[in-house]
């Protein structure tokens, strides 16, 4: 009998229930596309901020001290210890490969640089512009492309194999350069392939290929400096720790956080003699805007959450008191008030199942649909969303039609069968 | 609320007599006071839609303000530099002050190869470290100089001018300063390897003069490129050029967090705005019977439409009123927890919500109304 009041009641108010169900279905679609970009949106913004640049540098363990002005380096290019070219793929060996979103290896060395009008000194950075590189089985494509996004070429970006470079615009325009026309760099003839420009002190030099570089200076597959951008996790008490004081436990912990520090340590280990840490510029502040963020779409969400529960309290309730004529007449008939609102409540948790299944699916492609626009990348969501937005849409239903329930069933029927309730 | 309430005669008396307004006020509140728990829960259900939208409108007006305020902490975005190298002229630092107002951090550069006893060549740069440390708040440093002759001593220099910091000579053209370690410099960057004095210090010992000054221009990216040319006439005997590892950056994270903001804030909005068409279109529909008696007695259409449109309106004004002065409230609490400065009010929302209101009500008292109207009063009062 029960059943079949349940069966029946959805059977023949078809609109009343599909109202009910649409609120449920948005109000649980709003919650889940709402928390699953606000649970992805530290990632998100994480990526944004690497277009601020890489946030590791790795340096050679004797490094003698840098003598720089500007950008422009006054020391003999060939003082000083290098990395080894070699040991680069490493990099994505490491424990938190994952994160290193990308690197590039530098080599600045001066020369002498001939156009057909001009001659003058230069720097010229050698570097990765996107090299393809092998670790085992795995390729992957690394270079200043990915790690210094702000750079841009007005002409086409040289191959990493070839003998073409960039000429920085202030250089060019003082050496009255074009991409196409040919330099002689150390004797050498090139190819200018573009025209760089970054705003900064590479303006006023050549970037070529890393093996350029070493041939100009002499030594082949060495490299004086390694720029690493990685998602980092916010620095915390634990992240400033010195690992060597650590006991087992915590040190395990730190190693598998992806701190700036706990990536540095292990970029040390991959690489040997090296020395890494955090540009402090990049990654100190990218915890703070970042934590700014995440704490806005957080309580965004909360609002969100508040929103939604709010609108499906409220469908119920409207859908409840409407159907007082039909409690005032089971009661007269000598229904029960506790069969009765059993009879609503199953029908109301029935109704958030089925609107919370829905809703979730609709909100998760909300979700992508933000992401696809927004961030140009998917959202994550995890599984275990789809539980608790399920048990949250019953709850927040059960509660909502509570009260508007319990009216119902206090109600005396003679009331309610003459519609003056 | 199961029968009339008794009408002392006087009050019948009055309400004979008055003019017609009078009536229309009184249908209108008695309709408010009689059914008060279904009005209290259509002006709540208006109320929390106005405070949310209020809210989430002005955290997208004031979001870009509290997050540029973050990344004025990445530093310098614009550097002023003398061309080829040269030193600026001496008012340089000035101009630029006056150019942008007094609140801009804009800080002078100088900057030698000094050497050290044993031969070494390094980097020293005089500066304003006082202005420094507002400008570049992720310099991790041990403590800052504070009497003259103290120098702050980037971390990989300090191990190659002085051990366990003690004093050290540095030499410059012939001329020789004794400095001490004032604090130790670490930034993973290029200033690890300098030492930093004080302008009036340093310019004493080398008679260089700043040749770079960096500024923290507050501002949209176009603001910030419109100030450029500015500068630029102003000294025309320096290069300006934005950094724009920071200002792209800076606009592209910007970009997308209002964007996400904005997807949020129209999903809310949406949401509640949907929440309340549904409660008040229950709440008109509810009452079809005093609709159904209205007409019964000969009210015109469009007194009845009248009636429940003022209705309506009332419910979206005092709703929207209510949930305006709340959402205030919302919005300075979120920004107080999250960004530690109040959002402030912005009265330019307060039309918006306003508008949108008693859009909503009206459109929510329209439907039902719409489809009783072709309903004889007779069917709807039999209770069909």
């Amino acid at each position: 009998m029960f059943l079949r009041l349940v069966y029946e009641s959805f059977r023949r108010q078809k609109r009343r229930k599909v109202l009910a169900g649409v609120a449920i279905t948005l109000g649980v679609a709003v919650a889940t596309a709402m928390i699953a970009v606000a649970t992805d949106i530290g990632d998100k913004i994480n990526r944004e901020l690497r277009s601020y640049g890489a946030n590791l540098v790795v340096t050679p363990q004797e490094d003698t001290l840098d003598v720089e002005i500007g950008g422009v380096n006054l020391k003999p290019p060939s003082d000083g210890a290098f990395l080894n070219e070699a040991d680069l793929p490493k990099i994505r060996g490491t424990f938190w490969a994952h994160n290193i979103t990308g690197f590039a290896p530098m080599l600045p060395v001066t020369t002498k640089v001939n156009s057909s009008t001009h001659g003058r000194d230069v720097t010229l950075l050698g570097t990765y512009f996107s090299k393809e590189l092998k670790l085992g089985k795995e390729d992957f494509v690394t270079g200043v492309r990915a790690t210094n996004p702000w750079w841009k070429v007005q002409g086409g970006w040289p191959d990493d194999n070839s003998l073409e470079v960039l000429v920085g615009e202030r250089l060019a325009s003082s050496l009255q350069l074009q991409p196409g026309d040919q330099i002689a760099l150390a004797g050498q003839s090139h190819r200018v392939g573009g025209i760089l420009s970054t705003g900064g002190a590479e303006d006023d030099e050549v970037v070529a290929p890393l093996g350029v570089a070493q041939q100009i200076l002499g030594k082949p597959g060495s490299v004086r400096r390694i720029y690493v951008s990685a998602l980092t996790k916010p620095e915390d008490a634990l992240a400033r720790r010195d690992p060597k004081t650590m006991n087992p436990e915590t040190y395990d912990r730190w190693y598998c956080s992806p701190y700036v520090e706990s990536i540095a340590y292990q970029l040390e280990e991959a690489i040997p003699h090296s020395h890494a840490q955090q540009i402090r510029q990049v990654a100190q502040n990218e915890g703070t805007v970042l934590s700014r963020i995440q704490g806005l779409m957080l309580l965004v969400t909360l609002a969100a959450l508040f929103a939604s529960a709010l609108a499906v309290s409220a469908a119920m309730a409207t859908a409840i008191f409407e159907r007082r004529g039909e409690v005032g007449l089971m009661k007269a008939l000598g229904g029960g008030s506790a069969s009765i609102a059993a009879l609503f409540f199953t029908e109301a948790v029935f109704l958030a199942a089925l609107g919370g299944t829905a809703g979730y699916f609709v909100g998760v492609a909300l979700a992508h649909q933000i992401g696809q626009t927004i961030f140009n990348s998917k959202i994550t969501i995890q599984p275990v969303l789809f539980p608790i937005i399920l048990a949250i849409a019953v709850a927040v239903t059960f509660l909502g039609s509570a009260a508007a329930i319990r009216r119902a069933v206090l109600l005396d029927p003679v009331f309610a069968l003459r519609g003056e309730a | 609320m199961s029968s009339l309430p008794h009408q002392p005669s006087h009050v019948a008396s009055r309400r004979s007599g008055g003019p017609h307004t009078s009536m229309f006020l009184r249908m209108l509140v008695r309709a408010a006071v009689l059914r008060r728990g279904r009005a209290a829960s259509a002006l709540l259900a208006m109320v929390v839609a106005a405070a949310v939208a209020t809210a989430m409108l002005n955290l997208y007006a004031d979001v870009e303000a509290k997050l540029r305020k973050e990344f004025r902490s990445y530093g310098a975005n614009v550097v002023v530099m003398g061309k080829d190298g040269t030193a600026l002229p001496s008012d340089a630092l000035s101009r630029v002050r006056s150019t942008l107002g007094g609140e801009t951090i804009a800080v002078p550069f100088a900057y030698i190869v000094a050497r050290t006893r044993d031969g070494q060549s390094v980097v020293v740069a005089g500066t304003d470290l006082g202005l420094v440390r507002q400008l570049n708040r992720w310099w991790s440093v041990t403590a800052w100089p504070s009497e003259n002759g103290a120098a702050l001593v980037g971390t990989r220099a300090a191990t190659l001018v002085s051990r366990a910091g003690k004093p050290f000579d540095l030499s410059f053209q012939g001329r020789t300063i004794h400095l001490t370690t004032g604090g130790i410099l670490q930034t993973g960057a290029a200033e690890d390897s300098r030492i930093y004095l004080n302008l009036p210090a340093f310019e004493a010992w080398t008679g260089v003069e700043p040749s770079t000054i960096e500024i923290a221009v507050n501002g949209s990216t176009q603001e910030i490129n419109a100030t450029i040319p500015r500068l630029a006439r102003q000294l025309s005997a320096a290069q300006v050029r934005p950094l724009r590892q920071i200002v792209e950056a800076e606009a592209r994270v910007l970009g997308k967090t209002r964007a996400a903001l904005l997807a949020a804030a129209a999903l809310i909005i949406l949401t509640s705005a949907l929440c309340l068409l549904a409660t008040l279109t229950g709440w008109v529909f509810d009452r079809r019977r005093d609709f159904a008696i209205m007409k019964a007695l000969g009210a015109s259409e469009r007194l009845l439409n009248g009636f429940f449109a003022a209705e309506a309106a009332a419910l979206g004004v005092i709703g929207a009123l209510v949930g305006f002065v709340i959402g205030i409230g919302l919005a300075a609490w979120i920004g107080r927890v999250n960004f530690h400065a109040s959002v402030g009010p912005r009265v330019s929302v307060l039309p918006v919500v306003l508008a949108g209101s008693v859009a909503v009500a009206l459109l929510s008292a329209t439907l039902p109304i719409s489809l009783l109207r072709r309903v004889e009063p007779a069917i709807i009062l039999r209770g069909e």
